[in-house]
């Protein structure tokens, strides 16, 4: 039994972990990381990295069967394989690439499940023999697709997915259940679809996207379904019953219980934080549901220890991770940091058409209190738009009326996941409607909607 | 052309200082931005940056080169096609021109303006305000006056939550009263630049006094040594003070201190000077007339409690002050102080932050000190000097007893405060340092 001895040990190598752990090195701490499986944790191997690869195949495929639009010829195919190929080099290599990172900056990386036990002045990590002892510990095991067993809802190796399984492929299923349409959902619909798949969604609450303005919601599921896509909200998976060579969903609805087959389920209803197995509950971590409770500058109220990112509260997006870790452990080397506003975390959605949004709703800011004054633009008065063959979308701006502050942006369309942080940095900033009308969008550009959304608010539009 | 970088003003009262080092060498090439030397002004430190970009020719003033003049030139940069050869024959066009007429002129106009709101104040000393466009127009809803309002920002930005924090803390102050006292006083103690020598005559002031030449060192006076000396003598000699002393049982405190502690989030640990601080804005807010300031236009009567705390710095005393400490609660407090001392010892306080104040503050308790007396910091009506506290034998209920004591002496400016008006605000302060429980309220 040997030991090691590191002011920062941070356990799970995602984009919070492995960010966490080069801050930490930046401010001089020698820090030790921890990775169960392979460095960039699911964001990198199973998640945001591999589904982009996948959804760019389907976007070049989709284009190749419109090139007669663009006045082009075009044969079209596909080989799944070579996609899903693609997909997993692209994720070995930017694994590879946090291997760099972490050499770079002199981080041990440990390979191996951690455990803890109690210590001080942090509590002690112990992987396979060793024994890790730190001044802080930063606990960023991030999270995994949440299932639901007792309902047989879970894989079953064989009919039933969740995102690691339906990012790998062996075949196309003809048929294709996802249960749940928020972000993971409708992005393997969104790629099942475009290879020819017949998609069926189905949704508990009476929109897709629910966390999306309202509009956007209702302008996707209108795309979605001209896209030939099946969308069932209000409604829930009873029962499965997976049979010789296909799944039996009972789909319950309002109006009734109704039986269909499938050749394939995904689950997207969610993820679980992974708490289990590491001596958190004797340690006396405050888990709340899956999910460990911490204040705004991620202590856990356990001395020494932090958590950050998915483990914990949401949004679980990989980018607030990133930043929870920064802020943790900047705070704990005594620097000034200011806790992360939720508020402030823009939310992307990579289906087709995709989806970006920062700050309150339409209603969430109604309920708010706030008066508020709101901007819309349609992408078919915007010329950059019209030219690449993508004139279905729409940028719209929540204003309060009072003060001019930009309480939210949410946008539908091409390239809008590429939009998003200019009205980000606007919020950041603190810009009210006043800046963002005086500055000077480049043209011809997609971007000229935002300038435009925030026009239309103050009845300024120019191109509608 | 040859660029001229001249000595900046680094705040409105600045006249000259020293040049204390450069940071980069005859014939490097700077670019917009680049810290090319320090100045240490009045009370401050700070950084020279470079606006335009070329290659620097000469340094004028070597560094460690004391009263420097504001506006006199103290490098030369050439632009990029230009080569040394142009500095043969030049002559230096402002630097010529003896800097006092400029400075006499800039002096004149001033008395003939009077600073009659802070914001004219800023933009007399072209201070930039940093504040987000939400938090401008917020505040100019708000009628609240940004120069009232400290930032939480990066690098000290206004945002929206600090105009919406300023607006439930109250209305804010349209006047500071603080700043017309000081002024011209400080204006005066830079205009004499020996300070202390008029008394002897010149540099043979100990041999004068009987001290033999060559038994000592004579070391050169920073500027912060300068103005607290000349600043100091003038409280001496101009304000009629008198010292009010009282014992604090001070156990309640401490274990308050203790289970505060206990509980605060990671990275805050309140120290029994942060609660001694809002002990005192408590009571300033409690006895507001105490909370004052001479002026001969009449007695200023602050509506905040902006309190001054004396820190200890390399070759000086610096006293950072706690804005609107009335409305701060202990954690808020104990950060502020936190990052105020951290930088006062790095003298990277702007002046803002240590110009102005209401009342100050003096502590020696973690000295052992028992009791000691301060001299009033002009403008403020009184100063408290806090002791050491140490276990000391009382008599309670008639029987001897062991309990913490601290001595505290409250300096008064009698002009504003007198004997029955310090002694009401020192038991208020006394009530709320011996049972802290009201402090919380």
């Amino acid at each position: 039994m040997t030991s090691q001895k590191f002011d920062v040990v941070v356990i799970g190598s995602g984009p919070g972990g492995y960010v966490t752990a080069i801050r930490a090195a930046q401010l001089g701490y020698k820090t030790a990381i921890i990775e169960k499986e392979a460095l960039g944790g699911v964001c990198l191997n199973w998640g945001c990295i591999p589904t982009k690869a996948l959804l760019r195949s389907a976007e070049v495929y989709t284009q190749m069967q419109h090139a007669a639009n663009y006045g082009l010829t075009a044969q079209t195919g596909f080989d799944l394989s070579a996609i899903v190929k693609r997909s997993r080099d692209i994720a070995a290599q930017m694994s590879k690439g946090i291997s760099f990172l972490m050499k770079k900056h002199k981080i041990t990386v440990v390979e191996g499940f951690a455990t803890l036990t109690p210590g001080k002045p942090a509590p002690r990590v112990h992987v396979s023999n060793v024994t890790y002892e730190a001044k802080h510990v930063i606990l960023a095991s991030g999270a995994r697709a949440r299932t639901i067993p007792q309902a047989g809802l879970a894989p079953d190796g064989k009919y039933i997915w969740t995102a690691k399984e339906a990012m790998i492929p062996e075949d196309l299923p003809g048929k294709l259940l996802v249960i749940g349409s928020g972000a993971i959902g409708m992005e393997f619909a969104s790629f099942y679809d475009a290879f020819g798949t017949d998609v069926t969604v189905v949704e508990m609450v009476d929109r897709i996207l629910p966390a999306e303005d309202a509009e956007v919601s209702a302008f996707a599921q209108k795309a979605f379904k001209k896209r030939g896509m099946k969308i069932l909200t209000g409604t829930q998976v009873k029962s499965v019953k997976p049979g010789a060579t296909n799944i039996a969903a009972v789909l319950k609805s309002s109006t009734g219980e109704v039986s269909e087959t499938f050749d394939r389920i995904i689950l997207a209803i969610g993820i679980v934080g992974n708490v289990e197995n590491m001596g958190l509950e004797t340690l006396g971590v405050k888990i709340d549901r899956n999910h460990i409770d911490v204040d705004n500058y991620s202590f856990t109220g356990v001395p020494g220890l932090y958590a950050i990112g998915d483990v914990t509260t949401p949004p679980w997006l990989a980018h607030k991770a990133s930043h929870e870790g920064i802020i943790c452990i900047e705070k704990i080397a005594g620097l000034n940091p200011h806790p992360l506003d939720a508020n402030a975390i823009p939310g992307c959605t990579y289906c087709h058409p995709q989806i970006a949004s920062v700050g309150y709703t339409e209603a969430e800011a109604k309920s708010a209190g706030h008066d508020i004054r709101v901007g819309k633009f349609p992408f078919i008065g915007n010329g950059k738009a019209v030219a690449l063959g993508e004139a279905d979308g729409l940028i719209k701006t929540v204003f309060d009326k009072k003060t001019g502050e930009l309480l939210g942006a949410h946008m539908i369309g091409a390239e809008v996941t590429e939009l998003i942080q200019g009205y980000t940095i606007a919020r950041q900033l603190e810009t009210t409607e006043a800046e963002l009308i005086e500055t000077v969008f480049p043209h011809p550009t997609l971007s000229e909607m935002m300038h435009e959304a925030v026009l239309a608010a103050y009845d300024r539009a120019l191109h509608i | 052309m040859p660029i001229e970088i001249l000595m900046p003003a680094l705040s409105p009262t600045m006249e000259e200082g020293t040049l204390s080092k450069w940071l980069i060498s005859e014939g490097d090439i700077v670019s917009s931005g680049d810290v090319l030397a320090e100045i240490e002004t009045d009370k401050a430190t700070m950084e020279i940056e470079a606006v335009e970009e070329g290659k620097l020719a000469k340094i004028l003033i070597p560094e460690g080169t004391e009263g420097v003049m504001v506006n006199a030139p103290i490098a030369i940069l050439l632009e990029d096609d230009e080569d040394d050869s142009v500095l043969t024959n030049y002559k230096s066009g402002s630097a010529l021109t003896p800097p006092n007429s400029q400075e006499a002129k800039q002096s004149k106009s001033e008395t003939v303006a009077p600073l009659t709101t802070p914001e004219k104040v800023q933009e007399n000393n072209g201070d930039r305000i940093k504040v987000s466009p939400l938090a401008k127009r917020l505040a100019a809803e708000a009628g609240l006056d940004l120069t009232t309002v400290s930032g939480t920002g990066p690098q000290g930005r206004i945002v929206k939550a600090d105009i919406v924090k300023a607006k439930l803390s109250g209305p804010a102050t349209t006047e500071e009263p603080s700043g017309l006292v000081r002024e011209p006083r400080e204006r005066q103690a830079l205009d004499t630049r020996e300070v202390g020598m008029p008394l002897g005559g010149g540099a043979d002031y100990l041999t004068k006094l009987g001290v033999e030449p060559g038994s000592y060192d004579l070391l050169p006076m920073n500027n912060i040594q300068k103005v607290v000396a000349k600043r100091l003598l003038d409280s001496h000699i101009n304000v009629p003070d008198f010292p009010l002393v009282v014992d604090c049982e001070i156990d309640k405190l401490l274990a308050m201190r203790k289970e505060l502690n206990g509980q605060t989030p990671e990275g805050i640990r309140i120290s029994v000077n942060d609660m001694l601080i809002r002990a005192c804005a408590l009571a300033l807010k409690h006895v507001p007339e105490a909370n004052a300031s001479y002026t001969p236009d009449g007695i200023a009567i602050h509506k905040n409690a902006d309190v001054a705390v004396a820190v200890a710095i390399e070759g000086g005393l610096i006293t950072p002050i706690v804005r609107q400490a009335q409305n701060k609660g202990l954690s808020t407090i104990s950060a502020e102080m936190d990052d105020l001392i951290i930088r006062a010892k790095d003298r990277k306080l702007k002046p803002l932050e240590f110009q102005g104040g209401t009342f100050s503050m003096s502590n020696l308790g973690m000295m052992g000190i028992r009791e000691f007396g301060s001299i009033i910091n002009e403008p403020h009506g009184m100063i408290l000097s806090v002791g050491a506290g140490t276990p000391r034998a009382v008599v309670k209920d008639g029987a001897l007893a062991v309990a913490t004591l601290m001595t505290v002496s409250l300096t008064c400016d009698h002009r504003v405060v007198d004997g029955a008006l310090g002694a009401k605000w020192l038991q208020h302060f006394k009530r709320y340092v011996e049972q802290p429980i009201t402090m919380m309220l």
